[in-house]
């Protein structure tokens, strides 16, 4: 029977902007969307690539997360740092993975990370920048390590030590300082997690911890939490109140029965 | 003045031990007016579900019977009970989809994992989840329940000590909030009950 409502298929649906508008019109303001005002990097090294990113993630002037993740799974070889709006930036490489795991099982190659860029700054400059997710793409595949960062406008950058978000400046200090050519894994991570730090605690949108992950030939390795330089100390003292200090005006409870099916014994009719 | 705190709202979750809990103030107003202190912003998703949605008023229903349908059609097609992380994945999408129209709302999930593990989690407007370990919140009070839950809060509490510190967090914060408040309710999810309670708030 056909449905008299159908789930819409895909894609994004506009049915509230006139709504919106006519509400932002009459001088209501529209709220803010969670930013990670981030700071991460992406570095080269002798053997492959390193991202980096900090947890917080913050709404205004509030911290919305305190340990969040950054770093998004596109495919095996492959990791994408995300800045800016947090939806998009999850949602935008949520649906490049996808797109990149029917890829693999179509060819039956591994994917390669121009193919990656190349999907992600399309669809990026096709929103024309109304997606706000500035990334940090990096993997190894047949034709070695690769480094990328995307603009929320679509424009992309192939260097081999990149930063992103409001950390950036902070971070790419470190680089510029401390960078080399054909760095052994620690020094990659090293730097990494410098710079990362560097963003933690300069820059007040950025915080927390460092997440870091190293991709080579054949392995990728996720270090979450890979340094924790802002551990919350024990509390000190209990703020527990007394029970039944709250007045409560009602109480119901619902108590959960399991239903098991069972032997139905006749009704009694004497 | 946002579109956010037209209608006025506070809402908020925590995890227990093997419990979780959430709560919400009861009034329905626009802007200074108010005109209900029944109002409905927590709906049961099933039996282990529960969802806090704070915002603007419309959005709130609207939103309800969205899930309502739609986890109704989850449970028709799979044939089996939707579970906590799948609902915020389904309550994500939903909202990410109206990207460039969005609806004016936040929500809180809570709720029991089929191991019974405690699972909590919170959106902004457009579905970005954040799943923390302690608490969730949303709303006008926002700022204030920040405050109160992260000296209130603390791990493994048990159900009737989780009540009594969620009941607090809410009721002080709301009382420092003008457009939310007038009575309160909560709701306590362990493994065997819910236990539902309304709680007795000043009415000014």
């Amino acid at each position: 029977m056909a449905l008299k409502f159908e789930l819409p298929k895909s894609g994004f649906n506009f049915d509230n902007y006139n709504r919106n508008l006519i509400l932002e019109s009459k001088g209501l303001k529209s709220p803010k969307t969670i930013k990670t005002g981030t700071t991460i990097v992406g570095c080269v090294y002798k053997d492959g690539i390193v991202l980096g990113a900090d947890t917080r993630a913050t709404n205004g002037p509030i911290v919305a997360d305190k340990n969040c993740e950054k770093i998004h799974y596109l495919a095996p070889n492959m990791y994408c740092c995300g800045a800016g709006t947090a939806a998009d930036t999850e949602f935008t490489t949520n649906l490049i993975s996808s797109k990149l795991e029917l890829h693999r099982l179509a060819t039956n190659r591994q994917s390669r990370v121009v193919t990656a860029m190349t999907m992600l700054k399309q669809m990026l400059f096709r929103y024309q920048g109304n997606i706000g997710a500035a990334l940090v793409l990096g993997g190894y595949d047949v034709t070695g390590p690769h480094l990328y960062t995307i603009a929320p406008h679509g424009s992309t950058d192939k260097l081999p030590y990149v930063t992103m978000g409001s950390g950036s400046l902070a971070a790419m200090t470190i680089f510029e300082n401390g960078w080399k050519k054909d760095m052994s894994r620690e020094e990659a991570i090293e730097i990494v997690k410098d710079a990362i730090e560097s963003g933690i605690f300069n820059d007040l949108g950025s915080g927390s911890n460092v997440d870091v992950v190293v991709i080579t030939k054949d392995k990728t390795e996720v270090l979450r939490n890979y340094k924790r330089p802002n551990e919350r100390v024990k509390k000190e003292q209990s703020y527990k109140y007394p029970r039944g200090t709250t007045a409560v005006l009602k109480t119901s409870i619902r108590n959960f029965v399991d239903v098991t099916e069972g032997v139905a014994t006749p009704m009694d009719l004497s | 003045m946002s579109i956010m705190s037209y209608n006025g709202g506070a809402i908020v979750a925590m995890k227990g031990k093997n419990c979780v809990a959430i709560a919400s103030d009861r009034r329905f107003g626009v802007q200074a007016l108010t005109l209900t202190h029944d109002f409905q912003k927590v709906f049961e998703i099933n039996d282990k579900i529960y969802i806090g949605l704070g915002g603007l008023a419309t959005d709130v229903q609207t939103l309800s019977e969205t899930f309502r349908y739609r986890v109704n059609m989850y449970n028709l097609k799979e044939e089996r009970e939707i579970q906590p992380k799948t609902f915020a994945h389904l309550v994500s999408s939903t909202l990410y989809e109206k990207r460039f129209g969005p609806y004016y709302c936040e929500p809180v999930i809570a709720g029991l994992e089929k191991d019974g593990s405690p699972f909590i989690c919170s959106t902004d407007l457009i579905g970005c989840t954040t799943f923390p370990n302690d608490f969730v919140v949303t709303g006008t009070a926002e700022q204030q329940l920040y405050g109160m839950c992260e000296s209130l809060w603390e791990p493994n509490l048990e159900p009737e000590d989780l009540f009594e510190i969620i009941s607090q967090a809410l009721l002080n914060a709301v009382d420092r909030d003008a457009v939310s408040g007038w009575g309160a309710i909560v709701h306590v999810i362990t493994e065997d009950k819910v236990i539902t309670r309304t709680l007795r708030g000043r009415m000014d």
